[in-house]
This record gives structure tokens, C-alpha cells and sequence, in this order.
């Protein structure tokens, strides 16, 4: 079996490849349609078994199955099942009939419609991008449903009933499944306006509906790039420089030749790529090849170095994000003034599937297969590459073995580098699979930036919280590329977001910001801006309640009496924490934090442990989430319990560090994430809400880390303000 | 140079390298992919497969080392232990990214296949050396407490 047939359906492409059954070319034939007419009848006369494709997103066969085209990339937060789960909802799709299948890339049909043009998966925004598109889209298929029905049964439209896949009339006691409809519903135009469903009347949405890749992927039968074949590929390795911004200066590829199974050694911009039969052939020809580096221009410093600079820089002119009132003379005026800082690593997405794609590279065509997140860019990159027309590129969008960002960059760094590699293979159509090893991925950059931040509050003489001060110095993540147009007056939103624009009601607030040039690739990370500027926020914010002898819990509800959504995060986590119980016992420690991180609301109260050697313990975390309609409310909180784990691991353990340029960690023996033993039990409360919804993929990541910094300091009276925390919590 | 061994229940004789790890002959010459490269040494738990009945990480065992031995992998899984996992896994709907799982699900069963009633300590020391970055590991301990009540209806 090739992996043509292996994969998930991807595209027209690959079904005709894979199978080229009646079935599946009639697929094809109503894929085509969709983009040339939005009348169904325009297909050429549609055989029996041809299937019904109202739209973009949505397919109906013959057979009963509801086909859901996704535009964005599963990696783990849930997409596929959220996406499904609206279109069935509009339809009353027997859940069960329903599958996924991903889109091809097209920014015109299948755009993130928050990124504007951009096909690609970010920002937590797939639901919220998608709720009205795909309602809609489900929607108006059921309707031509109806009418196609009313029509074969000589019954008015609006006596018929649609429930569980099945449309029926109550008068006659008709019933017909989907695929019964499909051939005339094909027939039919398709609706300019259509109705939604009163969120009342909501079965799926707002109940449990089970993941769509559950089973496959505890089966070990879900596709990844990892898993890719075809007859004849080849599997490469990329030796890299070891610092940023070094060049080959020269490299002997003899002896990587000679190790078994190499097949070729070739320069490509990235370094000296090894191609052989196999994975384990081009690692051992990797290990064995001689490379003299130029370093002349390549990024020397350490993290401490930088550090210091950074320091050095926090009480310089910095740029305004946010200027309300006077901060400077409210801080003089202050009776008593609060400072800290905050000192954050780089840190590596590490997803556990190491980055990989498969490409098929000849003079007129390139086919990639990957776990790709920014469809239409990395189409543009690799059409560049490869001296394409982007028409000429197809993407073949896989499940991916986790992100948190890193797939998504605006170089399509590891896309662009496997078609480098065919490239200069010849391009003769050999598919080729670059695979990157686990210290590739550590060492390869594009990590969330280092950041240092220094922060002053004052209080007047009724220990009213009146000036605040804050400073960011870090790199800009928007600097370069197409998003640098997005930075307004010197400002990346992005460096920002989550400090600028705190919700906390104090009458004079500056916030400024000093980006760094550094020669380290990087890149957003889970919850972005927000996994530095919470942290710094909300631990400081503590800060200040312990020195105004409030409860920290009170004031921040004392401070956003005007934000309802904040506010009711915060009490319903309290709450369901038991906050108002008093403390903890001695050795014990409750911490909270509030973030609003891409619309969504989110308040966490840790619980943790100190022993007489200062070993921490989180012992339970209470979440609070407010995202509007909550699509499907065991994924959101399964993201919730991820997030945490997540943004846990990084403020106890992760730290990306360099010595004179060079990385210090390689695997995860050094760059250490959090493990099963140290997973804190986690209790999810998810607001009710008919808001329209928003994302819950990053913003639980956010409140982790202060919420356990708080409860430390509850526990031992140590405040933290160096990322990631000291290994015992006592130095 | 071949290896012969017995790979989920078949005998199965590899042409490979036999320094080569046991991960990548199972997946680049036997064709079966279930088994993940996460690390390739034997730090994250995503190559966990079972040698005559116990986890081991294929990414740093060379294939000569399997010889004559009893290999099973994801797709050999038949168990009872394995069955109840793998349905407390969907049940509980454990898997987000899921690159991990196939690991997860081969050390959860091997835990399992030796101590039916594991405590909390019992999953933490079986289960420690699987990561997870999806951090799904609070619903990986909820459903092998799960898996343990079936088995022991």
C-alpha cells in the first residue's frame, strides 16, 4: 500500500492517485463544482452515487456520510471535531456518518477569515473564524435537503423535519436518510439566506460529541508526516550550522557517502543535507560528515550577556504601548511604591512529532505532505523555492503531531528546506521525506524570545493601587516578514498583548516597550505575548496586594468591578477553590490569576505543596473559562487541562539557553517538560455563555505559572521572578 | 544480515542493519507505523513496544538484541489489558495531538498486564517516562483506573 492510498484523503490529487474508484472520481466531479458555480445543478449530470457538495466545507454521498472539509490543521487542540461539530449541527448530521477530511490549500475558498487572506490555523481562532461560516454552510445543505424531500415527496418545505440524519414528514410518515436526497438536492440552488438554529434547539454544540481522531490515534493508525511512504522515497537529514547565522564555509561529504544506503550529499542554503534509503542510513551519513563553518557573522553572545543588556535597557527611553493618565508623577506621589522584575528564557515549542515533510518535486508540480499550518504561505515559500507558480504547489495537509506555533512560520522554514532538498536532488520527481531529529528541534530556533520586565506600582496613603509602571524589553516576533506592517508607532502587538492592555481599573498606567535585535531565530509560542506578559502581570499584581495588606483574590475584583467577563472568571474559580476558606495549612499555598488571551477569559487558583528541602508540588488547579458558546465542552476543558500542563512545565523547567551562541540543551534530558508525576489534578468550570465563541487552544496556558508563583509565595514567602523557577524553590 | 524474530505473533525475519534501532526497522522495514520517533534516546516514551512482555524504548534497542525474542507493537496489541485500555482511552477521549499515544497505550498496558489494580505512584512510576505535550496526562491516569475497575468486573 502506498501512502497515496494510506493518507487521509487530502485533495482531488490524491484521490485520483490513491484509488480512482466510480466513487471516488464522482467526488472530484462535485469538488470541481464548488468552485465554479454555487448551483448545484451545473454538475454534469450527476451519475447515481454521485455526491451532494453544496458548498466548500461539505459533502453528502450517496452513502449516508457527511463529509467535513476542514480548512485548518488538527494538532491536537480539537479542530476537526470542532469544525464537524458545526456543520453537523445545522444539518442534524447523524453524528456518527460524520468524517473529516482536510482542504487543500486555496486562501480563496478556505482563508482563516481572521487572518484575512491567509489560509492557516493560529490565535485559537478556528472556531471563532469559522462559527458563522460553517453554520451557515450546514445550514443551507439542509434546506436543500428539505426542498429536495419536498420535491420527491409532493410535500410543502415546512411540514418536514430534519433530526439525526434523517428527513421526515409527520403527515405522511415519509423518512428518508441524506444519501436517499443527495441526487436531487444536487438539482437544487442553493439558498441565499437561510435561518440558523435558536441555540436552544443546539444538540451537538454545547453536549459531548466524540473526537473524530480519538480512535485513530489510540490505535496508532492516524497519519502523520512521520508515516508518509511512497515506492522509492528518500529520507534526508539537514546538518546545520551549530550558531545562528553561520554559514559552510566548506564540508567533505566522502565519508557521509560511504556509509551504507547514502544515496547523495548536497549544499542547500540551510546546510549540508544527507539523502539515503533510509532514516537510519542519513543519520549515520549526518553523524559522519565533516563540516568547517564560516561564523564570521553568526550570533555569539550568551543568555546572560543578553540578560544583563536587557536589564541595562529596562531603565532606558522606552517606547509607549500604553500611556492613560500620569504614571511617572502618580509613582512620585505615591506613599508607597512596589517594585519587581521578571526574567523569562527562550523556550522551544518541542511538539513531540520533530518536524517533517514529504515532497514530490518535478519541473512543472510540487506535492507536499505535512502537518502544515500555514497552508497558502507555505505554498508561496515553497512555489519560490522551487521556482513555481503557487498553482503549481499542492498541499496535502496531514494531522500533526503538535505545534504550539511552531509550524507556523512565515519562512515555512522546514517546508522550504525539503524542497530545497529536491531541488537540488534534481528535481526528477523522487519523493523525498526530510526528517528532523529531536536535537534538530531543539537547536533549530524560531523559540518564544527572552523577555525582561520591570514593573512599579504605587499606592497612595489609602493603599489605593494609583500608578503603574511597566516595562518589556525583548525581542519584536512581528519584526520581520509580512506581518511587520502590524507594528504601529514601534509597537509589536505582540510583545505587548497581555501587559498594554490589562483590564485592571488603575487611573494612571504606562506601559513601554524596548525591542532588542538579536541574531536568534524566533517565533510565537502557545498563547503568545501572553505566556511572558501574564506571568509578569498577574505575580506582580500579587505583589502589590501582599504590600496593600489586601487578599489578592479582592483586589483584583475590586479592580475589574467594570469587567463582568473578568470578574466572573475570577469568582467562579474562587469559588470552586474554596478561596474564601482562609489559607491553607503551614507547607501549603493557594495562588490565583486571571488572562484574557485572544477573547477568551480564563482564571486559574493553584494549590501547592513545599517540603523541608523546598521540592514544589502542585497539587490541584481550579480553571474557570469564559468562551462564549462552548462548542464542545470536553475539549475545552481538556484544553484547559493541556494548557496547563503545558504552560506548568515551562515556568518550572523550561529554559532555552545560549553559550557564546551555542545552545545548551539537545533532548529532553536537558530541555525538560512536564511529566506524568508532577501533573497537577485539574478542575475545569466553563462559564455558561451565547456569546459567539472563542478560542480555547492557548489562553489556558497563560494563568498557570502566576497562579502557582502566588501560591508559592502563600506557601513560603518567596516571590519568583527568574524563569523557569530554581529546580528546588529555596535558592 | 537478517534478524528473525517473533513480531505480534508472526515470525518475522528483517534485512536490516543489526545495529539498527528496533523503532526504525519496525517502521522503515516492516512497514508498521504505529510506533513513533520522538527523541531516539529513550527519553519521551513514544517508541514504547513490548520484549517478551515488558516496555522497552525500540529507539535505542538495536534489532540484533530482538532476536529469537517476542516483539509486539500498537497493531499487535490483543491483550485483554490492551483492549481495556485502548477503550478507556476513547472513552475517557484521552488523545489530542496524538503522537504520543501509541507509546502511552503500549507502557499503560504493560502496566496493567502486570499489576491489575495500580495505585496513583503505581501509574506515576510506569507512565513517567512518556511525555506527553499535550499534557494529557490527567485523563491518561483517569483512564487506566478505568481500565483496572473493567478488569476487575
Amino acid at each position: 500500500m502506498t501512502a497515496a492510498s494510506n493518507i487521509l484523503p487530502q485533495s482531488r490529487r490524491a484521490f485520483l492517485k490513491g484509488a480512482g474508484s466510480a466513487s471516488v472520481m464522482a467526488l472530484t466531479i462535485g469538488f470541481e463544482w464548488i468552485s465554479s458555480t454555487r448551483r448545484a445543478g451545473a454538475v454534469a449530470a450527476p451519475a447515481s452515487g454521485a455526491p451532494f457538495a453544496p458548498n466548500a466545507f461539505l459533502r453528502i454521498g450517496a452513502d449516508d456520510s457527511v463529509t467535513v472539509i476542514a480548512k485548518h490543521l488538527e494538532m491536537g487542540q480539537g479542530a476537526y471535531t470542532g469544525i464537524a461539530t458545526i456543520v453537523a449541527e445545522e444539518l442534524d448530521a447523524d453524528w456518527a456518518q460524520v468524517r473529516v477530511e482536510s482542504a487543500p490549500a486555496d486562501a480563496k475558498r478556505y482563508a482563516n477569515l481572521v487572518f484575512g487572506t491567509i489560509q492557516g490555523t493560529g490565535g485559537s481562532s478556528a472556531m471563532a473564524n469559522s462559527w458563522k461560516q460553517l453554520r451557515e454552510a450546514g445550514a443551507k445543505a439542509r434546506a436543500m435537503l428539505i426542498a429536495a424531500a419536498a420535491s420527491d415527496w409532493h410535500v410543502p418545505a415546512s411540514e418536514l423535519t430534519v433530526s439525526n440524519g434523517v428527513v421526515s414528514h409527520a403527515g405522511t410518515n415519509a423518512r428518508a436518510k441524506f444519501g436517499s436526497l443527495v441526487k436531487t438536492a444536487a438539482t437544487l440552488p442553493v439558498p441565499d439566506q437561510v435561518t440558523l438554529k435558536d441555540p436552544k434547539d443546539f444538540k451537538l454544540i454545547g453536549h459531548k460529541a466524540a473526537r473524530v481522531d480519538a480512535a485513530a490515534k489510540t490505535y496508532g493508525s492516524a497519519q502523520f508526516t512521520l508515516d508518509v511512504v511512497f515506492p522509492g522515497m528518500l529520507v534526508a537529514l539537514i546538518k546545520r550550522p551549530p550558531l545562528f547565522g553561520a554559514t559552510v564555509k566548506s564540508f567533505d561529504a566522502a565519508p557521509a557517502g560511504a556509509v551504507p544506503g547514502v544515496v547523495k550529499v548536497l549544499q542547500v542554503p540551510r546546510g549540508i543535507a544527507v539523502v539515503a534509503k533510509s532514516f537510519w542510513a542519513a543519520k549515520q551519513g549526518r553523524d559522519a560528515l565533516q563540516v568547517d563553518w564560516d561564523d564570521s557573522k553568526a550570533e555569539k553572545r550568551s543568555s546572560t550577556d543578553l540578560m544583563a543588556e536587557y536589564r541595562r535597557l529596562a531603565d532606558q527611553p522606552a517606547l509607549p504601548a500604553r500611556k492613560e493618565g500620569d504614571a511617572d508623577r502618580a509613582l512620585r506621589d505615591a506613599t508607597q511604591i512596589v517594585t519587581a522584575s521578571y526574567e523569562f528564557p527562550y523556550l522551544a515549542h518541542a511538539p513531540m512529532e520533530p518536524l517533517g515533510a514529504v515532497v514530490k518535486l518535478s519541473a512543472n508540480s510540487c506535492e507536499i505532505w505535512a502537518g502544515d499550518q500555514f497552508q497558502t504561505i507555505d505554498q508561496a515559500n515553497a512555489a519560490r523555492t522551487a521556482d513555481l507558480d503557487p498553482a503549481q504547489v499542492s498541499i496535502h495537509t496531514l494531522y500533526a503531531g503538535g505545534s504550539f506555533g511552531r509550524r507556523a512560520n512565515l519562512e515555512s522554514d522546514y517546508i522550504v528546506e525539503a524542497v530545497s532538498i529536491a531541488k537540488a536532488y534534481g528535481a526528477d520527481g523522487t519523493p523525498i521525506k526530510l526528517q528532523w531529529t529531536r536535537e534538530d528541534d531543539i537547536h533549530g530556533g524560531l523559540y518564544r524570545p527572552m523577555y525582561f520586565h520591570k514593573l512599579e506600582a504605587g499606592l497612595n496613603a489609602q493603599g489605593q493601587l494609583t500608578a503603574w509602571r511597566h516595562v518589556i524589553v525583548g525581542q519584536s516576533i512581528m519584526a520581520d516578514g509580512i506581518f511587520a506592517a502590524m507594528i504601529k508607532d514601534g509597537i509589536d502587538g505582540t510583545s505587548v498583548e497581555g501587559a498594554a492592555n490589562i483590564a485592571y481599573a488603575i487611573p494612571n498606567i504606562a506601559v513601554n516597550l524596548t525591542t532588542t535585535k538579536i541574531g536568534v531565530p524566533i517565533l510565537w509560542w502557545r498563547v503568545v505575548g501572553s505566556s511572558h506578559t501574564t506571568f509578569a502581570v498577574e505575580a506582580f499584581i500579587d505583589e502589590v496586594a501582599h504590600a496593600a495588606g489586601e487578599d489578592g483574590f479582592t483586589l483584583r475584583r475590586k479592580l475589574l468591578e467594570h469587567h463582568p467577563r473578568l470578574k466572573g472568571v475570577l469568582e467562579l474559580a474562587a469559588e470552586k477553590a474554596g478561596w474564601s476558606s482562609g489559607p491553607l495549612p503551614a507547607g501549603r499555598g493557594r495562588g490565583i490569576a486571571v488572562a484574557e488571551a485572544f477573547n477568551t477569559y480564563v482564571a486559574q487558583v493553584a494549590e501547592v505543596s513545599v517540603d523541608k528541602d523546598g521540592h514544589i508540588r502542585v497539587d490541584r488547579v481550579v480553571c474557570a473559562v469564559d468562551c462564549g458558546t462552548a462548542i464542545n465542552p470536553d475539549i475545552i476543558a481538556a484544553q484547559m487541562e493541556g494548557g496547563i500542563g503545558f504552560g506548568l512545565g515551562a515556568v518550572r523547567y523550561g529554559a532555552i539557553t545560549l553559550k557564546d551562541g551555542r545552545i545548551e540543551q539537545d533532548n529532553f534530558n536537558n530541555y525538560r517538560v512536564l511529566r506524568m508525576n508532577e501533573m497537577p489534578r485539574v478542575e475545569v468550570h466553563i462559564v455558561p455563555s451565547i456569546e459567539a465563541p472563542t478560542g480555547v487552544g492557548e489562553p489556558g496556558v497563560a494563568p498557570v505559572g502566576p497562579a502557582v508563583a502566588n501560591a508559592i509565595f502563600a506557601a513560603t514567602g518567596r516571590r519568583m521572578h527568574v524563569l523557569p523557577f530554581p529546580k528546588t524553590g529555596d535558592t | 544480515m537478517s534478524t528473525t524474530f517473533v513480531l505480534n505473533g508472526k515470525s518475522a525475519t528483517l534485512d536490516a542493519d543489526p545495529t539498527m534501532p528496533l523503532l526504525w526497522a519496525l517502521r522503515e522495514v516492516a512497514g508498521l507505523h504505529g510506533t513513533k520517533y520522538g527523541c531516539g534516546m529513550a527519553l519521551c516514551g513514544a517508541c514504547t513496544v513490548h520484549l517478551d512482555g515488558k516496555p522497552i524504548r525500540s529507539c535505542v534497542t538495536p534489532l540484533s538484541q530482538v532476536a529469537g525474542r517476542k516483539v509486539i507493537t500498537i497493531e499487535g496489541l490483543q491483550s485483554k489489558q490492551a483492549k481495556a485500555v485502548q477503550v478507556a482511552w476513547i472513552e475517557l477521549q484521552v488523545p489530542q495531538c496524538g503522537y504520543c499515544q501509541s507509546g502511552q497505550v503500549m507502557s499503560a498496558t504493560a502496566l496493567l498486564e502486570k499489576n491489575p489494580a495500580p495505585t496513583d505512584a503505581d501509574i506515576d512510576s510506569a507512565m513517567s517516562g512518556n511525555i506527553c505535550r499535550c499534557a494529557t496526562y490527567s485523563r491518561i491516569r483517569a483512564a487506566i483506573h478505568s481500565a483496572a475497575e473493567v478488569l476487575k468486573a
